[in-house]
């Protein structure tokens, strides 16, 4: 399977990355390298074979459902590049 | 005087003990070999001026979130952040009076083999400085190989701990995946991150071991430890039995050296009484890098959605929101989280999802099988932890699919959840040969009664030459 330059800005949008014209271009040898390469698990016959999602067989892990300290506004609002009131401030628009 | 190059955390701990020195003073004497060393050697990007602790020092990885400390996973997307919590980790190490040194620089978000994926530069290898450390976390290996650090904290998703350890000459451990909580660490991909103690000796790393593992109620993944972590001190193998897997220890690309190392050591290890065999792991080799390269992307892809400019970290200038998400990223991250998301997001897409992942899942489960059988027959694994020494700065850069090599006999054990320890086993051309032990799933005790007793025998000087 090959990757062209139509589907490589599909999943750059799918991504969210913009990238540059430059970049465009070595991305796509080096996916279609890499692509290439990670195929080979395709010339296994696996249909009978469960998938390992988690190396350790841990299920229905619960906690207490209990209030708990959390961390305070202004805390959660430390690093935020802008901020209004008790709010993330991000720019308009749709699509995102 | 403290000589920091030779000091084990052992012997500073009895030294802190008997009242000779002060936490202080064991920090200052760090301190003062970072100030002396670290312009060349460029193990860390964030250096604490004061003690929190009044215990032992210690380096962190900066993919380990630690409050009030920068935190960046060596990625200009975080630069200066500052967390405001402490990952679990750095919690218990400042429960037992440990005092942060700094921040270990890492490939950005723990993606390579050299740090020089790195976003603040690379660091060098303390054996010879015109050569990685390895990676990703090389600044970790390098601190403590250079002596700017007793010992260390890394984290490995196929090969970040013990990749480093093998060319730098330190001892390191990937735990057993679900011993060490994983709360507040920079993500990489979520079934394989795990955090892990570098050291140099085995006992060290042992005890670190012991600070840092155990239920964690924050990660869900973690368990409690099904027994306790015990000191290493037998000098006899006696009754263990360790398996050489064929595929492990002789394919291409393993340099004469590191074999001739590796086999003088497997040598030791039936001296020392080990029961010593040849086993196979077949598909596990052969299919363990596509699987891995299919599975860390799209885990990684998922992960490094959360980095879109909205609640911390770098924004783009942007009026317009989808704008703004794609700017920050385009700018904020480097060539090898671009590389791999690009991968994963493709994996994990409509119509290729069952073909890529679905299907590298599955042969995750054949690598598991595939160990567990033979732990039936073994109580260990053994073969290099890299397939090479140290290589020199920039001979990798170039081509992705050759840096990814490095971690060629890492990453199975790692898809299977295992732990694995590296120890130093000796030289080749000058520079340090990593022994990989791989063990069943919490089998951390195993693996330390085989590397002490191991690195009694061989009696390595984790000293790099030239700094002697």
């Amino acid at each position: 399977m090959a990757i062209d330059r139509e589907q490589l800005l599909h999943v750059a949008h799918l991504a969210r990355l913009e990238l540059r014209e430059e970049e465009i271009q070595r991305l796509e040898g080096q996916l279609n390298d890499i692509l290439d390469a990670v195929s080979k698990v395709s010339e296994l016959d696996l249909s009978d074979v469960p998938p390992t999602s988690h190396p350790l067989e841990v299920v229905n892990v619960l906690g207490d459902d209990e209030p708990r300290p959390c961390l305070p506004v202004e805390e959660a609002l430390a690093n935020a590049p802008e901020r209004e009131g008790d709010f993330f401030r991000v720019p308009p628009g749709g699509g995102g | 005087m403290i000589d920091t190059l030779r000091l084990t955390a052992e012997e500073a701990n009895r030294l802190l003990e008997a009242g000779e020195v002060s936490g202080a003073e064991l920090f200052a004497a760090y301190r003062a070999a970072i100030d002396d060393r670290d312009p060349e050697l460029h193990c860390y990007l964030h250096v604490c001026d004061e003690p929190s602790g009044d215990g032992l020092p210690i380096a962190v990885k900066d993919v380990i979130g630690t409050k009030g400390i920068p935190t960046t996973a060596g990625s200009k997307i975080l630069d200066g952040y500052l967390p405001v919590y402490d990952s679990t980790v750095a919690e218990r190490l400042k429960a037992q009076g440990l005092s942060i040194l700094g921040k270990t620089n890492t490939d950005e978000f723990a993606m390579g083999s050299s740090t020089e994926n790195s976003a603040y530069g690379p660091s060098h290898n303390p054996w010879d400085p015109t050569r990685v450390p390895g990676g990703s976390g090389g600044g970790s290996a390098a601190a403590v190989s250079g002596g700017l650090a007793p010992w260390a904290l890394g984290s490995d998703t196929g090969g970040s701990i013990k990749q480093p350890s093998a060319l730098c000459g330190n001892v390191g451990l990937r735990p057993t995946y679900g011993t060490v909580s994983r709360y507040g660490i920079v993500a990489l991909a979520s079934s394989l991150d795990q955090v892990g103690p570098v050291a140099r000796t085995v006992r060290d790393c042992a005890f670190l071991y012991s600070i840092i593992a155990g239920r964690d109620e924050c990660d869900s993944t973690t368990v409690e430890l099904p027994e306790p972590v015990e000191l290493p001190e037998g000098e006899n193998l006696r009754g263990m039995r360790i398996g050489v897997p064929k595929e492990l220890n002789e394919t291409e690309g393993i340099e004469p050296g590191v074999m001739e190392a590796v086999r003088g050591a497997i040598a030791k290890l039936e001296e020392l009484g080990a029961e010593v065999g040849e086993c196979s792991l077949p598909q596990s080799v052969e299919y363990g890098m596509a699987c891995y390269y299919l599975v860390m992307p799209a885990e990684a892809s998922s992960n490094l959605a959360r980095y879109d400019g909205v609640r911390y970290g770098h924004r783009a200038d942007a009026t317009e929101r989808l704008e703004m998400y794609k700017q920050t990223r385009e700018e904020g991250f480097g060539d090898e989280p671009k590389r791999r998301i690009m991968v994963g997001t493709y994996a994990l897409s409509a119509g290729y999802y069952d073909a890529y992942y679905g299907q590298a899942q599955k042969v995750r489960t054949v690598i598991k099988r595939e160990h567990d059988a033979l732990f039936e027959t073994f109580d260990a694994l053994v073969s290099p932890t890299s397939p090479t020494v140290a290589f020199p700065l920039g001979a990798r850069t170039a081509d992705p699919i050759a840096m990814y090599l490095s971690d060629l006999l890492t990453i199975p054990s790692c898809m299977a959840g295992l732990p694995g320890l590296s120890v130093p086993c000796g030289l080749s051309e000058g520079l340090p040969v990593g022994l990989q032990l791989i063990g069943p799933q919490f089998a951390e005790n195993t693996l330390f009664r085989i590397g002490h007793a191991l690195e009694r025998a061989i009696d390595f000087d984790p000293v790099p030459e030239r700094l002697r």
